[in-house]
């Protein structure tokens, strides 16, 4: 691996005496990858962020990005990052190229060189017919993108992306994924959050799965999915006959099934695949229960998570339910 | 985990004076960029003072006119002026409470904390804009004030250092303003806030009326605060010295309003910062 470019090593913060956003994490990020940290609401993501980026001081631990101690030299630190919180932090009554310039002057960029480089990046991240409009005539998507061109008006070494694509429409979510991908494709080292399992695992080159504060497992999504040892099988059975088949699945897999909380669909590790598969349905069939839908598949983010964490990692949203059920859905916590 | 590697740049990374002029100067003129798209803005904040410089002057100004020092040559409005362009001074000031809650609800601030820009420079760029906005609804208030009859009474030169004692008085308010928008952060809050110091100081002052018929708990905190103090200097310098109570003289009160805005600025402007540094953690 080459000499990480962004280095955390035993952050913990705690608020208010009490609540630990974040315990003792540690993790690196290699240069020119797309990072993706991965959790509910709530599981310290944010703080992770906003500590690398200089907003928030930690407890304990050490934070390094681009060879620069950020919390020993945050100075130094701010000229090697972007950022792009959660909300577009841009100025609705400038136009774009306004906001982009003001920002490249804030990175401390003359005159002449903010104005080229806003160009630039106004350019490259397909806003230059829009840019001299005022940004209140923006619709979300734009105003993100509008956000994400600021951000990387300084020529950061690192970008920090805070749920980037939260709360905008499917379109413009996948417009900002291409240009993310784009920037990595620059040298850019991207390390971005994200609540959406799909997200993490189209985009991220690694992917490390926070819960409540902790880091709980880290790698590429196939190395996660392979800690769920191979396929899954999902199965749904009629109510009366769930216990049975649990137990059943208990015996015939070597592993304990788990249940979604509002599907009631069953979720098994099949360590043999096909094979396994093909032993439920005739042991199944020998007790007379008849599946009302059965599935072999690669194991999902979903299923990692649930493993991982010993939880259901998500429930469904008030969103639409969406066919085949994984796009577009949340992490939630169970309460 | 190596050794930590030696700040690369660290003459471009200081907060040096010109870059500290250069990144106020960059969020002073966004701001005011935002008032001139936003014409709204600066119309509806003129026209709450000039609605009070017409009713004050049509409904309280022959029940008042009486009661004056010759100075104001017998016209309420020759009066009331100074003390109106004070109090726009300080109501405008609050603007600057609410600019600032509203960037902090946006992310926008967020955003500059995390930029290697100056830390003094949002805070800074904000009052400057501020100040420059009042200066322009003052200058709008006193043609108004002139078209509808007031007229100094001592030199077009005490005019100017009149209104320009206003500035500095607004400039330090607004700091005090900046304290408020930090501490109450959000931006609905913050309109009630900035209420509480600006309607006593206001008020119970020599603005509308002389202080002379408060009852005397009142007068001795009337005739000292900083708003009358400032009123006074300007109707010193505007009206004369016989406009002012007797013993007080129009230097002393000029010196003493630019005492209390500097005692303000020494004060809040330090807050104002720190609030600042951990308004967003």
């Amino acid at each position: 691996m080459a000499t990480p470019i962004v280095r955390v090593e035993g952050i913990t913060k705690t608020f208010g005496g009490k609540v630990k956003a974040l315990a003792d994490v540690t993790l690196e990020v290699e240069p020119g990858i797309i990072y993706g940290l991965l959790g509910p609401n709530g599981a310290g993501k944010t703080t992770l962020i906003r500590v690398l980026t200089t907003l928030l001081r930690p407890d304990s631990g050490r934070a390094e990005v681009a060879g620069v101690d950020v919390l020993a030299d945050p100075k130094t630190a701010r000229t090697k990052i972007g950022l792009a919180g959660q909300f577009a932090a841009v100025d609705d009554y400038l136009t774009g190229r306004e906001n982009v310039e003001m920002v490249g002057r804030l990175y401390g960029l003359s005159i002449a060189e903010s104005k080229r480089r806003a160009g630039q990046v106004l350019d490259r991240i397909r806003l230059d017919q829009a840019a001299d409009r005022q940004v209140k005539t923006y619709s979300g998507g734009m105003q993100r993108r509008l956000d994400l061109a600021a951000s990387l008006v300084g020529r950061p070494e690192v970008l920090f992306l805070d749920e980037p694509t939260t709360g905008i429409d499917p379109r413009s979510r996948i417009d900002v994924w291409e240009l993310i991908s784009d920037l990595v494709d620059g040298g850019t080292t991207v390390l971005l959050t994200t609540q959406y399992l799909d997200e993490a695992d189209q985009l991220a080159d690694r992917i490390a799965v926070i819960d409540e504060g902790r880091l709980i497992s880290e790698g590429t999504s196939d190395d996660l999915k392979d800690t769920l040892g191979g396929s899954v099988i999902e199965l749904s059975v009629p109510a009366d006959r769930q216990a049975e088949t649990i137990d059943a699945l208990r015996a015939i897999c070597g592993a304990e099934p788990t249940v979604h909380e509002l599907t009631s669909e069953i979720t098994v590790p099949a360590a043999e695949g096909a094979k396994t598969l093909t032993d439920v349905v005739r042991t199944l069939d020998a007790a007379s229960i008849t599946p009302t839908d059965i599935a072999l598949h690669k194991p999902s983010l979903d299923d990692v998570f649930l493993t991982l964490t010993g939880h259901p990692a998500e429930t469904k949203t008030e969103e639409e339910p969406v066919p085949n059920g994984r796009r577009g859905r949340r992490l939630r916590r169970k309460t | 985990m190596t050794a930590v590697t030696a700040p690369t740049k660290p003459g471009r990374v200081a907060a040096s004076l010109p870059q500290t002029i250069r990144d106020i100067l960059v969020i002073t003129r966004r701001n005011l960029l935002r008032n001139l798209r936003l014409p709204q803005l600066i119309v509806l904040s003129t026209i709450q003072p000039i609605m009070f410089l017409l009713l004050f002057t049509y409904v309280f100004g022959g029940a008042i006119g009486g009661t004056l020092p010759p100075a104001a040559a017998g016209e309420y409005i020759n009066w009331l002026i100074p003390g109106l362009l004070v109090q726009t001074a300080a109501f405008g000031a609050g603007q600057t409470a609410l600019g600032l809650t509203e960037d902090l609800s946006k992310g926008v601030i967020e955003r500059f904390r995390s930029l290697p820009m100056a830390r003094s420079a949002v805070l800074a760029g904000r009052t400057l804009s501020d100040l420059i906005r009042n200066g322009f609804v003052i200058s709008l208030m006193m043609v108004v004030g002139v078209l509808i009859g007031f007229r100094y009474q001592t030199s077009l030169a005490g005019l100017v250092a009149g209104m320009a004692i206003a500035m500095v008085f607004s400039f330090a308010f607004s700091w005090i303003m900046a304290t408020i928008g930090l501490l109450v952060k959000n931006p609905e809050a913050v309109q009630a806030a900035i209420f509480l110091p600006v309607f006593p100081l206001v008020f119970a002052s020599s603005v509308f009326v002389p202080t002379q018929t408060m009852p005397s708990w009142l007068r001795t905190f009337a005739d000292h605060q900083p708003v009358t103090v400032t009123v006074d200097a300007l109707r010193g310098l505007i009206l004369g010295e016989g406009a002012l109570l007797p013993g007080n003289t129009v230097t002393g009160q000029v010196l003493l309003s630019l005492f209390y805005s500097a005692l303000i600025l020494a004060a809040f402007v330090p807050l104002a910062v720190r609030m600042y540094r951990r308004s967003v953690n």
